[in-house]
């Protein structure tokens, strides 16, 4: 019988223990998938962060490290700096890499850390149970902001990719989202591009997923991708924010 | 060569060829030594931008089979934890100085050895220990260099040099032997990519089984075990018949021996045992004394904190006595001497 | 004094910026290129210029325990505010070498023995402005002979960097002059 669908090789036999529905898998998918194709599984170092992903280091094929909270670009960077004929990715979440990691995120992306950074924005934390991220919508309840995040207490979300692109170190900043298979398809074109800029020497590439938790949202896979197109996408347009290649800097939304 | 320059250079011909770093007093002269040589001989040298991320390159780095190293002082070290604590997790070596300041909070720049207890006993959170060589010249800081990446990776375990303000400003005559020809040992462990000839290697801390936690954690307090037996190391200085024995580490024990001299010339049998390892503890040494002498007398430039391991190894014997400045003081031969006479005194 | 087989426990004090820890590692050089056991050591402090500089110089046939010098038997002062805290310091029998230009005091101690060099002035007349502190190890050098000739010419050599070394001519100039002053 002709096989017609497949694991990617650079997933291992680990079943995942996301929840249902959670994009984390689609996106795992899309790096492995980007990881077979470019032929580099054999020097590739992941970087795996706190928050879901975590155990990434058991579903990606690689060598895997698992880093403390919010420091993966620093590590991605020693690893770099040691063994720069490696491919070396880092794959986290809201929480880990805009609020206790802003400082190494921001400071790997302005040294132009040839790394590559797969960020999922879901505007929550999951792992730790829906408390508000630096990515929560303004308004959005959470575990810990029970009437709506109050931006007069809580502060304002911020917005990675428009952030980084004024960063001369960046090459490649843009955002996509996993909702439908046209964006599943822009989605993977984005981090192929990230991982062959690293490839190619350009710098820092990063790829922030617009993604959804509907276990901590509250609501079914179906209505946590509705609710992400009429809330999440509104606030945090895709497109490309920078792309040096391209000489792309504002945003270009993708067709 | 000042101290933090000779520490360097040491690491250098140790085989590091990474070094990250954040600016601190008074350890500033290795991270700019490291900024000249490095580019030269194709290391990296990085300033972070904080002690965190240091600490976590030099963890990435360390993890992907290179030599690395960090260095700071106090109040940074502070910041390193969380990073040396996941690098004992992982069994990942590495080297971290402490140039030691005065504390708490900001503190002060001058010369200290108050983090004796975080350097020995929680250089972050968990059931783990670091290897700490307590050096006392300069020429010692460049032996103990070598000597804690070879340690480090022999064990799997991060190490710490813990000097203090005074060795790392001082200037002594100094031979730094070279490292050319020298083998390094293979990393079969480390994450540099499998090129399709072996099974994926993780370098990880987290562990959801206790069971599998606990078992991990014994395997390494196994290996600590093992350490404890081999690797303690301590110069023992006029101990053989001293009545008074002082022990003293790092910068305190240069005073100390000052003093120690002072007292035999006024006929006052007094030694000192010097510990080069902290941890782990020379206990060895210390026992031993305690079979022989009357009094101990610990010396530190801290409120009394390696005096707790003193007391717990010498267990009640022989009375163990404390004399310590702190906040930056260097106390003087004078004022151990006075110590040393009051015991002497009340020996009589 | 002048038997240099004795311990020398050297204390340099003055401004920031009047090269008070040069003085001292050409001073600590010039044991060591006798082959002595030496030591140097400076105070720091968070400014990098004025303020106060001091640093301890130790020289001996055997390993240096303390390398702080607290009690020093050779204090070499270059402002008045160093004079007032260290005189009393100095051991019974030292010796103490002033900028006497900048420090318009005497020693009145009868158990130590005192220098005075205008060492800022001759500097100046000298066309060796920031040359007082080699001037005072000239004098130093001649009244305590704290290294051989040949190791304080070594010294100097080995203590001006080689993108300093046009300097070179000045500073052998200037020990001459402490020499005789």
């Amino acid at each position: 019988m002709a096989v017609v669908f497949d694991k990617p090789k650079m997933l291992t036999d680990v079943p995942f223990h996301y929840c249902p529905g959670c994009t984390h898998g689609i996106v795992h998918r899309l790096v492995a998938e980007v990881i077979d194709e470019l032929g580099v599984e054999g020097k590739t170092v992941g970087v795996a962060p706190v928050g879901c992903a975590v155990m990434c280091y058991d579903y990606f094929a690689c060598d895997m490290i698992e880093a403390p909270h919010g420091r993966a670009p620093a590590v991605a960077t020693g690893i770099k700096r040691a063994r720069p004929d490696n491919v070396v990715f880092t794959y986290q979440g809201d929480g880990d890499l805009a609020a206790i990691g802003t400082a190494e995120t921001v400071h790997a992306a302005t040294r132009g850390e040839n790394i590559t950074v797969i960020f999922i924005n879901n505007a929550i934390y999951g792992m730790t149970g829906g408390q508000m991220a630096p990515t929560s919508l303004p308004g959005q309840v959470t575990q810990t902001t029970p009437y709506g995040r109050d931006v007069n207490t809580a502060g304002y979300p911020v917005r990675v990719c428009e952030m980084l692109s004024t960063l001369d170190g960046v090459a490649l900043a843009q955002r996509v989202t996993v909702d439908c298979v046209k964006n599943v398809v822009i989605a993977k074109k984005a981090i192929k591009k990230a991982f062959e800029n690293q490839i190619a020497g350009r710098g820092f590439s990063i790829v922030e997923v617009v993604s959804t938790c509907p276990t901590n949202w509250g609501m079914t896979p179906v209505e946590a991708l509705n609710w992400l197109r009429e809330n999440m996408l509104p606030y945090y347009p895709l497109g490309v924010y920078k792309d040096t290649v391209k000489g792309a800097r504002l945003n270009e939304q993708s067709k | 060569m000042k101290g933090n320059e000779a520490l360097a250079e040491a690491a250098i011909q140790a085989g590091c060829r990474h070094f990250f770093g954040y600016p601190i007093t008074p350890q500033t002269e290795l991270a700019a030594y490291m900024s000249k040589k490095m580019p030269k001989i194709g290391g990296t040298y990085l300033q972070a931008e904080s002690e965190i991320a240091a600490i976590n390159m030099v963890l990435g780095a360390a993890s992907a089979g290179v030599r690395a190293m960090t260095s700071s002082s106090s109040p940074g070290i502070s910041l390193k934890t969380e990073g040396i604590s996941y690098l004992a997790g992982s069994d990942v070596p590495a080297l971290i100085i402490n140039v030691q300041r005065g504390g708490p909070g900001l503190g002060g720049i001058q010369p200290s050895q108050a983090d004796y207890w975080q350097a020995t006993k929680a250089t972050g959170h968990g059931d783990f220990q670091i290897l700490v060589f307590a050096p006392s010249t300069v020429q010692e800081m460049v032996d103990l260099v070598s000597c804690a990446f070879d340690l480090g990776d022999k064990y799997r375990m991060p190490a710490m040099i813990l000097a203090d303000g005074m060795l790392g400003q001082m200037m002594e005559p100094v031979s730094i032997p070279s490292g050319e020809g020298k083998q390094l040992p293979e990393k079969p462990w480390a994450v540099s990519g499998h090129q399709g000839k072996r099974p994926h290697n993780v370098v990880n801390s987290l562990f959801l089984q206790p069971q599998n936690l606990e078992e991990l954690v014994k395997e390494r307090f196994a290996r600590y075990e093992q350490i404890k037996k081999t690797e303690q190391r301590a110069e023992e200085y006029l101990t053989e018949d001293a009545d008074i024995v002082l022990v003293a580490y790092g910068a305190s024990s240069r005073v100390a021996r000052s003093a120690v001299n002072a007292a035999r010339s006024q006929g006052i049998k007094a030694g000192l045992i010097r510990p080069i390892t902290l941890w782990p503890f020379p206990t060895d040494a210390i026992s031993r004394a305690a079979g022989t002498a009357q009094h101990f007398l610990c010396v530190e430039m801290s409120m009394g904190q390696m005096v707790d391991d003193v007391r717990l190894t010498v267990n009640g014997a022989k009375p163990v006595a404390f004399y310590g400045r702190t906040g930056g003081i260097i106390p003087t031969p004078a004022e151990i001497l006075n110590e040393i006479q009051k015991l002497a005194g009340g020996a009589r | 004094m002048s038997n240099p087989s004795k311990d020398l426990n050297i204390l340099l004090a003055g401004f920031g910026g009047q090269g008070v820890l040069f003085a001292g590692k050409v001073i600590a050089y010039g044991g060591l290129m006798d082959n002595k056991e030496i030591s140097w050591l400076p105070s720091y402090g968070p400014e990098m210029r004025g303020g106060t500089a001091n640093c301890s110089v130790c020289i001996s046939d055997k390993p240096i325990g303390s390398p702080l010098v607290v009690t020093p038997n050779v204090f070499v002062a270059m402002n008045l505010p160093s004079f007032d805290r260290f005189i009393d310091a100095v051991e019974p029998g030292g010796v103490v070498l002033i900028d006497s230009y900048l420090i318009d005091k005497k020693v009145e101690r009868d158990d130590v023995k005192a220098f005075y060099v205008p060492a800022t002035k001759l500097a100046e007349e000298n066309g060796l402005k920031g040359g007082a502190n080699i001037i005072l190890i000239g004098k130093l050098f001649h009244e305590i002979g704290f290294c051989s000739a040949e190791a304080l010419d070594k010294a100097i050599e080995k203590c001006v960097p080689a993108h300093k070394s046009h300097l070179m001519s000045n500073n052998k100039k200037a020990l001459e002059i402490g020499m005789h002053a």
